[in-house]
């Protein structure tokens, strides 16, 4: 069963508390909103990665030489 | 000079889905929180949210974060990223950590900003670090802070301190 911690700084007592059904489903729920968050991250990775690299080939240059027109 | 003191802290013994410090003393002039983690999400990392007095909604952050290829900025919806964690299919047995500082905590005049500076382990080419901006939204002073897996659970050896600072 998940649980959660919980530390009291007044008295320094740890206590480990279970998930309620409610907090369940917000977990549930979060980790799978975490992990279309994450696909999303890649997929714009990815794409960004692509256009970069259509870019470079473009312009005939490295991505080394494309650094020193930033600076 | 500034003086630390651990006001408390805690490495888990088995798995949990968030950490929280509570009844936090108004003793001190700032805190530090320091963080040691990794979840058991099924991936290379997680990201790891946090929250003041047990209300989500006042937090609010800009971050800005680099993976080893590309730089991103954002300003995410609350409860917010704050830093990231390493995770199940990242390399075996490292941790992310990250240390976030809140000044003024106790005061009720204003609200409260917040930074965090953090790196999630791995040892390929891609891992990430974040440098976030923060505020939680409200005047009251924080008694509470909460660590949240984000729905994934911090895994055993993951360790949370928080520290006071006197004089900063």
């Amino acid at each position: 069963m998940p649980h959660k911690v919980i530390v009291d700084c007044s008295t320094g007592i740890t206590t480990e508390v279970e998930l309620t059904a409610e907090e369940i489903a917000d977990q549930v729920a979060a980790q799978k909103a975490a992990e279309a968050d994450r696909k999303a991250a890649e997929v714009v990775a990815k794409d960004r990665a692509v256009a970069k690299a259509a870019l470079l080939d473009k312009l005939g240059i490295t991505a080394e030489e494309a650094a020193l027109l930033l600076f | 000079m500034a003086t630390y003191t651990l006001i408390s802290s805690n490495v888990l013994s088995s798995s949990a889905a968030s950490v929280t410090f509570s009844s936090i003393t108004a003793t001190f002039t700032d805190l530090v929180l320091r963080c040691s983690t990794r979840t058991d999400a099924a991936a290379t990392q997680s990201a790891i949210k946090i929250f003041f007095n047990n209300s989500s909604p006042d937090t609010s952050a800009t971050f800005m974060e680099g993976d080893g290829a590309s730089v991103t900025s954002g300003f995410p919806s609350a409860p917010v990223l704050v830093f990231r964690a390493s995770a199940a299919t990242g390399t075996s047995n490292t941790f992310g950590n990250a240390e976030i500082y809140i000044p003024s905590y106790t005061n009720t005049t204003a609200v409260k900003p917040f930074s965090s500076f953090g790196v999630q382990e791995n040892n390929t080419t891609t891992a990430y670090i974040d440098v976030v901006a923060g505020l939680n939204n409200t005047t009251s002073a924080i008694s509470r802070i909460d660590i949240d897996g984000n729905g994934n659970n911090f895994v055993t050896g993951s360790s949370f301190y928080l520290y006071g600072i006197s004089n900063a």
